[in-house]
């Protein structure tokens, strides 16, 4: 086993197009969040709740891109990528709320509920839709797909 | 009256420093639990991914969701910290 480690991940890098997912129904889940932040909160409170938004999304974007990454180079790699991609995210979310907490538009408390509301409920939108489908890579085939196979 | 002042003053630097240590504990606590969680998930899925190759694209899909799910735990911490510290 210990060569395999060494040697990149055979097929398709599923990662990408699961956060390309999450972030299609980031977006479209976005306006709602933001008219239930702008009627507890107010404009600044929608404000946050778009940068948490932002945020999450920018987050599982950047989570794919490095597994997608490290995945084509080693086994290896993937692992290290799981485990310094964490620590490297928490950290950039940290600064990322720590760099705008003083500015008048944040308010605190729509922002950290969007980050674990939508964090939450993307995931599990997208874990039904990956479960539903049972297919390789676990998302629905495309008909272009489904003609290959 | 001094020393009542005085006796204020240090509860309120307590109560600070409790709400300090407090927001820090959970934080730091908080992104423990998910790190070793991490940790184990992408051990399980590297060391399958190199017994199956061909089930590589279905374990790595698991994983990257196993982390997201994971990662969450972090991030309830991360807004209780926030919330604590600074609202």
């Amino acid at each position: 086993m210990g060569g395999s480690l060494v040697a990149p991940v055979e097929g398709h890098a599923p990662e990408p197009e699961l956060a390309r997912d999450l972030a299609k129904r980031g977006v479209f889940v976005a306006p709602a969040i933001l008219v239930a932040a702008f009627i507890g909160w107010g404009l600044d409170g929608a404000l946050s709740a778009g940068y948490a938004l932002a945020l999450v999304v920018a987050n599982f974007l950047l989570a794919a891109a490095m597994l997608a990454w490290a995945g084509r180079i080693s086994l290896a790699l993937l692992m290290a990528a799981a485990l310094g991609g964490y620590v490297l995210r928490l950290v950039l979310i940290f600064a990322a709320v720590m760099v705008v907490r003083n500015m008048g538009w944040v308010e605190l408390v729509p922002l950290g509920l969007t980050i674990i509301v939508t964090h939450l409920g993307l995931l599990f939108w997208e874990m039904r839709y990956v479960s539903a489908s049972l297919a390789y890579p676990g998302l629905r085939p495309s008909p272009a797909g489904a003609r290959k196979e | 009256m001094d020393v009542l002042a005085q006796i204020t003053a240090d509860g309120e630097q307590l109560i600070s420093f409790g709400e300090a240590l407090g927001a820090g504990f959970a934080y730091g606590l908080a992104a423990i639990g998910p790190a070793i969680g991490i940790g184990y998930l992408a051990g399980q899925s590297v060391q399958a991914m190199a017994r199956q190759p061909e089930a590589a694209g279905m374990v790595r899909t698991t994983m990257f969701l196993g982390i997201a799910f994971t990662e969450a735990l972090a991030l309830i911490g991360f807004v209780v910290f926030i919330l604590l510290k600074f609202a």
